[in-house]
């Protein structure tokens, strides 16, 4: 039945709104997620992404909006009647069938030829043809995970929707699944549109990010895009760690931007704004941040002295607290090269930066804004 | 290594047998001792005995007469057949009634569930014999439900007290509990979201039904048809209050032949041939149902 199917194509959400009382967790969202990508929905939790995801899955009905698949209107059909598919957080396995069975369900639903063939084949690319008799129960999370991309993947869908599907799982098994469902994503060529709250994991797989909070999409581009040019605080403060400075535009100086924070010069590029006079937010991330003794030359041109108020050593990397003369904290990491030379606490040191590693997010930013929702799951 | 071989030599110390469990399981053992397999005996003995004379006053004496068995069977196999008959309607009844109820309760009741619960129980605060008299006025030829149902010539036979329809839907209201609690116990244990996974892999609403909630839900159902089919089936209030003469089941009989006739080897015979058939019944109700390969 599915390769009787046109290709697959791009799902475009319009307008799409869903309240819950007096709440909306998702606002007027409108994006389209093209066929064949790998697309991340990421944010904190009540974020709005998975009531998106359910949405788009026909499970939960939306208050206003629009859902196409190309130019077919599916808003209103019901699960059963889309071509889309879901790999759900808890995997959902039906407990009383077999690995086998679990994976033909969709098949035998559609009443599909060669269903064995195709069994076999599905259960080849999530490699637990082995366990093929078995119950669900009898396996461990991360085979359970496989089984339920599995299930979802034999009906070649248009779409195939992963809600948090590796939450479940430790670190490890988390990595490695990461790289598995790529593998299996640049295999069969489905659109993967993914919800997560774990950053690292969507840059990992995803080739497009959108960054959601509070029901809206906050950004949308590639993982280098969104991580290296954050437009909001919250984009940047979510998406790993991040220095924000607020300061006032001084003047040109040929392609940068001159700003003054307190009394210190620094220069972010011409391109990375709109703004020419003013107030403005620009940041750093750490690892662009070098750390060293006052007094040496030949440092980048952004540069702020400060004493250091914590070190602390993570192994491949040792991350700084420097604090300025007028009291801000900046983190600065340095890659673990030689650790028997680092900084200690009080110490007078230099932070210095290219200034095309500074990005400049739009005005009017709550700083704190996405600093501790990350942690909450 | 050396692990290995600590664990091996530590071996032998003294193992503990912790005597707890066999302590804690001794009542239990006891009063089944003493309230089942001791009666048990007793009846099995009594199936077999003789008459002492001519009249019951006379007693019986113990002996080995098989032919009781034979006997009662050849007279009674229309009660029997009755009464497995009548509860097994009332059974099938009981489900189509109790599904949906179970169900509703399960996964839409939200905060009536418990007020729903309380009123499914609410019954057995009542005796069961006083509820059965209670239907011998309702169903009674002055009562409501005939006059309608005559009034609509909806019954042919002008009445519904003294009748079998009235015995199986007496044995209908009061099993009616004993089927929905595990039918509903089995239901709520369902995630929903299989339901939804269902659909969301390509199932309409009666696949949802039948390839995972009904599945999921069958060792409710086996529990539920067993605890209303086997009390039902020794039922003889029902039969008593609101069936005919031609209504008797095998409890009646039973219970006629104890106490009026006082010929305790028949009936003893007959409890323990209903007991045995029972089983038999049981037995491969579960077998063929294979509860084994569900959660």
């Amino acid at each position: 039945m599915a390769s009787n199917r046109p290709k697959v194509e791009d799902l475009h959400l319009v307008n799409l709104t869903k309240t819950f009382g007096d709440f909306k967790a998702v606002d007027n969202l409108t994006l389209t997620i093209p066929a064949g990508s790998f697309f991340a929905l990421l944010g904190p939790s009540g974020c709005g992404k998975t009531t998106t995801l359910r949405m788009v899955a026909g499970l939960e009905e939306q208050t206003s909006g629009q859902i196409k698949l190309g130019d077919e209107d599916i808003t209103f059909l019901p699960p059963y009647k889309r071509w889309v598919n879901t790999v759900f957080q808890s995997y959902a396995l039906f407990p009383h069938l077999s690995i086998y069975e679990n994976v033909a369900f969709g098949l035998r639903r559609q009443k599909a030829k060669d269903i064995d063939n195709q069994v076999k084949a599905m259960l080849d690319l999530v490699e637990l043809s082995t366990q093929a008799q078995k119950k669900p129960q009898q396996l461990s999370g991360g085979q359970q995970q496989r089984v339920a991309v599995a299930r979802a993947l034999i009906n070649e869908p248009d779409v195939l929707l992963l809600d948090e599907p590796l939450g479940a799982l430790d670190l490890k098994l988390r990595r490695q699944m990461q790289l598995e469902l790529k593998r299996i994503q640049t295999e069969v060529g489905i659109t993967f549109v993914h919800v997560t709250h774990d950053q690292e994991e969507a840059m990992t797989m995803a080739d497009t990010i959108a960054v959601m909070n509070e029901g809206r999409i906050e950004q949308l581009g590639s993982p280098i895009q969104i991580y290296e040019h954050p437009k909001t605080a919250f984009v940047a403060n979510f998406l790993g760690q991040t220095n924000l400075f607020e300061g006032t535009v001084a003047g040109i100086e040929g392609d940068e931007l001159v700003v003054k924070v307190k009394d210190v010069t620094f220069y972010v590029p011409l391109a990375s704004t709109e703004i020419r006079s003013g107030q403005i937010v620009f940041g750093v991330r750490p690892e662009k941040v070098k750390i060293v003794d006052q007094g040496k030359t030949g440092l980048p041109k952004n540069q702020i002295n400060g004493s250091i108020k914590l070190t602390a050593f993570v192994g491949v990397s040792t991350q700084y607290e420097v604090i300025t003369n007028w009291g801000q904290e900046i983190s600065a990491f340095e890659q673990n090269i030689d650790p028997s030379d680092l900084g200690r606490p009080g110490q007078a040191v230099t932070l210095a930066w290219e200034p095309r590693h500074s990005f400049v997010l739009d005005p009017d930013q709550d700083l704190t804004a996405g600093l501790d929702t990350s942690w909450d799951e | 290594m050396s692990i290995v071989q600590e664990s091996i030599t530590a071996k032998p110390k003294k193992r503990r047998i912790n005597r707890t469990p066999y302590l804690l399981i001794l009542p239990g053992i006891g009063w089944l001792f003493i309230f089942f397999l001791f009666p048990l005996s007793t009846l099995l003995a009594t199936s077999l005995q003789k008459p002492a004379g001519i009249s019951p006053d006379d007693g019986y004496l113990p002996a080995f007469k098989v032919s009781n068995y034979s006997s009662a069977l050849a007279e009674y196999y229309p009660q029997f057949f009755r009464a497995f008959l009548y509860s097994g309607i009332a059974t099938v009844i009981c489900l189509l009634l109790a599904y949906p109820i179970a169900y509703y309760m399960a996964f839409r009741a939200r905060k009536y569930r418990n007020l729903m619960l309380v009123l499914i129980v609410a019954p057995f605060f009542a005796s069961f014999l006083l509820r059965t008299n209670a239907w011998k006025t309702i169903l009674s030829g002055d009562g409501l439900v005939v006059s309608v149902l005559n009034s609509i010539n909806l019954l042919p036979q002008d009445r519904i007290l003294n009748t079998s329809l009235a015995v199986v839907a007496g044995l209908t209201y009061n099993f009616l509990p004993f089927m929905i609690l595990p039918l509903y116990t089995s239901l709520e244990k369902i995630d929903p979201r299989l339901i939804e996974a269902a659909g969301d892999l390509y199932s309409p609403p009666s696949q949802r039904f039948w390839k995972v909630v009904w599945p999921l839900s069958l060792p409710g159902v086996i529990s539920g048809t067993l605890l209303t089919f086997i009390p039902a089936s020794g039922d003889y209030i029902n039969a008593e209050l609101l069936g005919s003469i031609k209504d008797k089941m095998i409890g009646n009989v039973i219970q006629s032949q104890f106490i009026d006739l006082r010929d305790y080897p028949t009936a003893s015979a007959l409890s323990f041939t209903f007991m045995a058939v029972i089983l038999v019944m049981v037995y491969l109700y579960i077998r063929k149902s294979g509860t084994d390969n569900l959660v």
